[in-house]
């Protein structure tokens, strides 16, 4: 269990409402959150393997076992039913298309002993598709992932609210959600929302080479182009877009969080922030 | 009668006919064809009753009696486009047994790349563009990707615009005698050369006067 998962997802519940604080209760809240006069590379993520961090790929599903994966540790499947709630079962159908195949691969080949968790929201025909995405999203939520990568979009209207509210409860469970920003003229979610991280494309063949951007909504920018990438039947392709640099993004916040594990969303922005290729003195 | 369905069934009496709709798609695949340099390309509407993709318009190598032919909406890549929004290029595509494969092969044209892009109007998903087999020899770029993009948008524009249109007909298919009678005298009016639009408008104001409630 991570240490958000014991948070209710409304927080009705609490003894103590979020919003006072009794002078006698400052030390209850007290964090050993050390944070280093200059934050590097190796202080965020050097010598990081990504262990005791789950990565959740909200996708197609993954292919377990495939060279570039290895093994997957949970597997679910989302459908919903007729009041759009969330039906999961575990998921032995592997991969509907590949593409959850490709973004484990890269997650895996940059957190090593990560863990992955494959949840699908595709493969329902694409009537219910953003219904599957909404009931999907929430429980990946509420099991508390520490890292849920969203290589997807909607342009849906009338999901933004329902999405702007999910991302929310995200950042304040210290669950991240890396999502792909869309590189076409259309307004789509959740990645436009600030709570979120949101990746495009960089034509660099480093995985480790990410930029911060100044100039948002999109706010990083990881390895998008000719990126060799896992896919079915133990294959692999050749892949572009923001949907494969968002897996690159996912797989350093799970390195930073398996060395920093206390790290809210705000303050791993940060480090991904400070760390990047284009921040700090010219060299 | 509601004043929307007059309004539509009229439209349609003057809408251009689906030929024409379907020569802007043609003409789309194939400016999206040539401007990559591939080897086809096509574009799939999505058919959100019968939950398919239906081929739409299709140049290039494969597109002999494609026209009409219909796949699940979750089929491959190209129902992975459709549903997550987000543009995908793929190289050697032929390495993945499960893309589409029975689709493509069904086809007659089993692609070794491909591009593929969600055509997206407002808030709905209409379709997915796909462009096949790009020169192997060329480098990608992300200025590729964002002209693919740009170029999606403009043929999502088109394919709303025959959705629109076919969406007219169905309503004037199911209207009645008087209605279809009205939608005829305006495609008659819209088709009239200039020197007898003059007279025809001026009757048309006359009767408007005589029939005024």
């Amino acid at each position: 269990m991570s240490a958000a998962s014991d948070v209710s997802l409304h927080e009705t519940d609490e003894e103590l409402p979020a919003w006072s604080l009794p002078a006698d209760a400052v030390d209850r809240i007290r964090l050993d959150l050390g944070w280093p006069a200059e934050v590097t590379r190796e202080w965020a993520l050097g010598g990081a393997t990504g262990a005791g961090v789950r990565v959740c790929v909200l996708d197609s599903g993954v292919e377990a076992g495939h060279p570039l994966v290895g093994d997957v540790q949970e597997a679910y499947a989302i459908s919903v039913d007729d009041a759009g709630d969330a039906i999961v079962s575990d998921d032995e159908s592997g991969d509907r298309c590949g593409h959850g195949t490709a973004c484990a691969g890269v997650i895996r080949g940059l957190a090593p002993e990560c863990e992955l968790v494959s949840v699908r929201i595709l493969g329902e025909g694409y009537k219910g598709s953003g219904r599957v995405l909404l009931a999907g999203l929430r429980w990946a939520i509420e099991q508390g992932y520490e890292v849920i990568n969203m290589s997807l979009s909607t342009t849906k209207r009338d999901f933004a609210e329902l999405l702007h509210e999910l991302a929310d409860t995200a950042y304040f469970r210290r669950t991240v959600l890396v999502a792909s920003a869309h590189n076409m003229p259309v307004e789509s979610y959740p990645w436009r929302f600030s709570s979120v991280i949101s990746v495009g494309s960089h034509e660099e063949p480093d995985p480790f080479v990410y930029y911060y951007n100044p100039e948002p909504p999109v706010e990083f920018f990881a390895r998008g182009l000719e990126v060799d990438v896992a896919w079915l039947d133990g294959s692999t392709l050749r892949c572009t877009g923001n949907s494969f640099a968002t897996p690159h993004v996912s797989g350093l916040c799970a390195l930073i969080l398996s060395k920093h594990p206390r790290l809210p969303p705000f303050q791993l922005k940060s480090v991904l922030a400070l760390t990047s290729n284009n921040v700090g003195p010219t060299p | 009668m509601s004043n929307d369905r007059f309004q539509t069934a009229v439209a349609a009496g003057v809408l251009a006919g689906d030929e024409l709709h379907r020569s802007l798609l043609t003409s789309i695949v194939e400016t999206a064809r040539a401007i990559f340099s591939a080897k086809a390309s096509s574009i799939f509407l999505l058919d959100e009753d019968a939950d398919e993709l239906v081929f739409e318009a299709v140049a290039g190598e494969g597109s002999e009696n494609l026209i009409g032919r219909r796949f699940p909406s979750d089929t491959g890549i190209a129902g992975w486009v459709l549903a997550t929004r987000q543009p995908l290029v793929l190289e050697d595509v032929g390495g993945d047994p499960r893309f589409g494969r029975e689709a493509a092969e069904s086809t007659g044209y089993v692609p070794k790349g491909m591009m593929a892009v969600p055509l997206l109007y407002e808030d709905t998903a209409l379709g997915v563009l796909s462009v096949l087999d790009r020169p192997k020899d060329t480098r990608f770029t992300l200025a590729e990707m964002d002209l693919l993009g740009r170029f999606a948008n403009q043929a999502a524009i088109g394919l709303d615009l025959l959705l629109r249109a076919r969406r007219a007909r169905t309503a004037l298919d199911g209207a009645d005698e008087e209605l279809q009678r009205l939608a005829r005298l305006g495609r008659n009016l819209d088709a009239l050369p200039s020197e007898r639009r003059g007279p025809a408008l001026r009757l048309l104001g006359a009767l408007e006067e005589i029939i005024r409630p």
